[in-house]
């Protein structure tokens, strides 16, 4: 093989979602040269575009509001267990992000000038922020795009798949990539790394987010020596669109329709039933994520389920003219996939679509290994056990902003880069061409399946043993050298650098769910229900020698009552 | 249900060296042409080389290529029980299959 590019930056980004973007600009405005990188198209793929409507922010511009009472709100949806200063820096910071983004032109939608608020379950008055029509991610995504078009300073590179930070003397140093455009690799210098790659969505069959998240961030930085926490809890969406097929939509779209037009969920018998699990909703729309999914789950598994195994939601209620005031064109889009509101309810499911896991990191958000700086969903804690509605962009915003001030205080303090060690990446991308190599799509599918069907919203023991096993047959089907070869776009190679990092971040959250041994929040242990009060800890994963441990630790003190 | 939809899809390193292949797919009601590419990759061909990110959502706009002559995104174009002709954009550089350079040239890697 070829030598290797090299470049050298004082602020590695890697991920270009919300978070990645502001933090390049945030960098790139206090004076730094940034590199910022992603494994797809600049500001395109990632969780960002894909979010539909509500970014949860204590603006106060319509209803009077206070940064402590999004706080409160979200430590009582994170079930006991939410990072404080996270939560807080979140909560607190949500604001000026959010002014920053408007003065941008992002275009929050506004009523009578005002910036307006929707309300969505387990927030105590309207509280998040909306682009119309269902436009919130692509809006915040083409927004930051532009600005980081317009900063000074900021380097891009799409088609960069990185294989691994590289490390001198406990110190992160870098990164070590394999361009998927030329096959050639690739070592970038940095003073300060930041990972921005978002969750792990892509390691279930049903999910919401983009092909490209399967939780490489979480590996790359747990075999750099970052530990990881609160990884068995993985946020299904209750709502994800299931039938009729649907094309050119997201999953998620019924949240923004339930915000603005309520809604009624029913079983497959056509009778409510969120009363039954403690969440009469009346045609509002109040259930809690990880309650709603429980809810759906459990009449599916009573015989009480839709006939594509999930339950109705129903807006027959709304005449036409509602429906076209609250939607507009997307109610032509639905007609084109044969789909009346009017006349039908449609089938949705629990879909996979946030991780509340994630990176450990304080508020500043440093990991516990120099040099390497975390930020979005990429960072765990925050949301504890369960995340609240539309805490996820705002998160983005906030951290990446952070993360970027926080890297460039650490450049402003260093003189020259230490030069990486990428060896071992170099050697691995050297792998020769397996022949009998097997379909890594199907191994990739076979691991979603695995995902969903024993690690999904409801576990047991036995479930989650029997998962362990095939994640482990899937490590050993995959080996330690690479598939494919090193040209242009060669998917099997791609496939086989996502996979090592898939089959070990299932095998966390996996392990993680298997000590657990009670339910909370987004984890519902069917054999051990109920939240034990011994269990307030934040559980917290190490790669030692090849194997992953996890200890535990004790949750905050938080004074809100868990419910 | 056993109806196929029969993929003619350009296969190759660039617009000189190559051809294109028929795979045939079995057809669903509602299904897109991406779907249909999917199945190839898991089921036929693991090299088969596309770009997208969302699936279906028609959000990330990375899966424009040429159907039947037509550019369009794959994800919203729906599968048909009949042959389709599947090619990468004719303005663009091809990089492999279906893959071609869409980013804008400051969106990619420069390096010294």
């Amino acid at each position: 093989m070829t030598e290797p590019l090299r470049a050298e930056t004082d602020v590695l980004v890697i991920g270009s979602g919300a978070a990645g973007m502001y933090a390049a600009i945030e960098a790139a405005r206090a004076g730094c040269h940034v590199m910022l990188i992603d494994r797809s198209l600049i500001g395109r793929g990632g969780a960002t575009v894909m979010a539909q409507m509500t970014v949860a922010v204590a603006l106060g511009s319509e209803t009077p509001d206070h940064w402590s009472h999004h706080y409160h709100d979200t430590l009582a949806a994170g079930r006991g267990l939410c990072n404080e200063s996270l939560a807080q820096l979140l909560c607190e910071e949500g604001p000026a992000c959010i002014e920053e983004m408007d003065a941008w032109g992002v275009g929050w939608a506004r009523k009578d000038g005002r910036i307006t608020a929707a309300f969505a379950p387990g927030h105590d008055r309207p509280r998040c922020v909306y682009v119309d029509f269902l436009n919130t991610g692509p809006a915040v995504s083409k927004t930051l795009r532009s600005v980081v078009n317009k900063t000074a300073g900021i380097d891009r590179a799409g088609d960069l798949c990185v294989v691994d930070l590289t490390k001198s003397d406990g110190t992160v140093t870098g990164a070590a990539a394999w361009h998927v455009g030329s096959g050639a690799p690739v070592v970038i210098s940095a003073k300060a790394t930041i990972v921005a790659t978002g969750g792990l969505t892509r390691l279930y069959r049903r999910n919401s987010g983009s092909a490209n998240m399967g939780g490489d961030g979480y590996a790359i930085c747990l075999r750099a020596g970052a530990p990881l926490i609160d990884m068995e809890f993985v946020q299904f969406f209750p709502i994800g669109h299931l039938a009729p097929r649907l094309i050119g939509m997201d999953p998620i779209m019924w949240d923004p329709f339930r915000y603005k037009l309520g809604g009624r969920l029913l079983n497959g018998r056509m009778e409510e039933f969120t009363q039954n699990y403690g969440v009469p909703e009346d045609g509002r729309y109040i259930i809690t994520r990880d309650v709603g999914t429980y809810a759906i789950l459990k009449e599916v598994e009573a015989g009480r389920g839709s006939p594509h195994g999930g339950a109705y939601l129903s807006f027959q209620h709304c005449s036409e003219a509602t429906l076209r005031e609250a939607f507009g064109p997307v109610i032509d889009r639905l007609e084109k996939n044969y789909i009346d509101l009017t006349k039908m309810p449609i089938e949705v499911a629990p879909i996979a679509h946030y991780h509340m896991g994630g990176v450990a990191a304080n508020a500043r958000m440093e990991t516990d290994v120099p040099g390497l700086l975390v930020a979005g969903e990429a960072v765990g804690g925050a949301n504890g056990a369960n995340r609240l509605s539309g805490n996820a962009i705002t998160e983005a915003l906030v951290f990446g902003r952070q993360a970027g001030r926080t890297a460039a205080a650490r450049v402003k303090a260093m003189r020259a880069p230490v030069p990486p060690d990428a060896r071992e990446t170099l050697d691995l991308l050297r792998g020769e061409e397996r022949k009998d190599a097997p379909n890594t799509a199907e191994m990739l599918q076979a691991l979603q399946a695995t995902m969903a069907d024993d690690v999904g919203p409801l576990r047991t023991q036995a479930k989650l043993e029997r998962a362990l096993s095939h994640i482990g047959e899937l490590d050993a089907a995959l080996g330690a050298r690479p598939f494919g070869v090193a040209e242009p776009f060669d998917l099997t190679r791609l496939d086989w650098l996502d996979l090592r990092n898939m089959v070990m971040v299932a095998r966390v959250v996996a392990q993680a769910a298997l000590l657990r041994t009670e339910s909370r929040g987004a984890h519902q242990r069917e054999d051990l229900p109920g939240m034990l009060p011994e269990w307030r800890v934040n559980q917290v994963a190490r790669l030692k020698d090849g194997r992953i441990e996890i200890s535990r630790m004790p949750a905050a003190p938080i004074e809100v009552a868990a419910q | 249900m056993s109806e196929i939809a029969t993929l003619k899809i350009w296969r190759g390193p660039d617009k000189t060296a190559g051809r294109f292949e028929s795979y045939e797919v079995p057809y669903e009601r509602g299904q897109s042409v991406l779907d249909g590419l999917r199945w190839i990759r898991v089921h036929k061909d693991p090299t088969l080389a596309f770009r997208y990110s969302c699936i279906n959502a028609n959000a990330c706009k990375e899966c424009m290529m040429e159907i039947d002559g037509e550019t369009i995104y794959a994800c919203t174009t729906r599968l048909e029980p009949r042959a389709m002709t599947v090619g990468p954009l004719g303005n663009k550089k091809l990089v492999r299959d279906l893959v071609t350079e869409i980013a804008p040239p400051q969106e990619r890697l420069r390096l010294k």
